[in-house]
């Protein structure tokens, strides 16, 4: 798993790529651990690349969320694949977080 | 068809794990929504069998066999520890409060319930042994 910051003014877009599992979990939570992370007003998450996720991963997520929702740090996922978006809809998450089909449709979230 | 692999219990080892299913399943044309279901199925209890039944001993091994019957896959993992590990089946977690408590854990068990058609832990001699089937067309 490969986590690529790219930040802008108030966005900071990471692009995932490989498979988040209970082993490479780590590498997302340390990027989104990071205090700095909350001076920016959203946080994209770009799916395109990322083919595999497990609970391990989805929990990285739903641990940080409660902390962006305190800053006011929007968290938004986007280009997710089919098989990945269907974890999140097993669980019921995609009710509970904000998932668009495309980067535009995240930058205007 | 029949598939057999063993691995020490490290979470190093969770792509191989993957790589074997997917491979396994390879040649029966299946949506990639549905391989992915059985994938996760296995990555997720070979993960709690590592990390909380052998607490990552690498000294310690799994053993995972995958048989394809009509239109049936059937797994079954067995720990070699002589811990004893069932876990609890948590159908219905409420995923809002694991947000509002920052959870990361919990779930894992839930997913599998959820994707495979039939989930079984069980004791062979002083060993762990999980069961899991799923109809595939």
């Amino acid at each position: 798993m490969k986590v690529t910051a790219q930040p802008t003014a108030d966005t900071l877009t990471l692009l995932l790529d490989g498979e988040l599992d209970a082993s490479s979990a780590i590498v997302l939570d340390t990027e989104l651990a990071k205090p700095d992370i909350l001076d920016y007003r959203k946080v994209l998450i770009d799916c395109s690349k990322l083919s595999y996720i497990s609970s391990a991963g989805l929990g990285v997520f739903i641990s940080h969320l409660q902390r962006f929702q305190d800053a006011n740090v929007k968290l938004v996922f986007f280009n997710m694949q089919e098989k990945v978006f269907n974890v999140f809809e097993i669980l019921g998450l995609d009710a509970l977080m904000t998932i668009v089909p495309s980067a535009t449709e995240a930058e205007a979230a | 068809m029949k598939s057999a692999l063993r691995i020490a219990c490290s979470r190093r080892h969770l792509q191989q794990v993957r790589d074997f299913v997917r491979n396994h399943l390879s040649n029966r044309q299946l949506p990639e929504v549905t391989v992915n279901q059985v994938v996760l199925a296995v990555d997720e209890v070979v993960a709690n069998f590592i990390i909380h039944a052998n607490g990552e001993d690498e000294t310690q091994f799994l053993d995972l066999e995958l048989d394809t019957d009509g239109h049936d896959i059937n797994v079954e993992i067995a720990d070699h520890s002589d811990t004893v590990y069932l876990p609890g089946q948590h159908q219905n977690p409420d995923l809002s409060e694991y947000i509002r408590q920052g959870r990361k854990g919990g779930m894992g068990m839930t997913l599998v319930n959820r994707l495979m058609d039939r989930v079984e832990f069980f004791t062979r001699g002083n060993h762990t042994v999980c069961h899991l089937s799923k109809h595939i067309l």
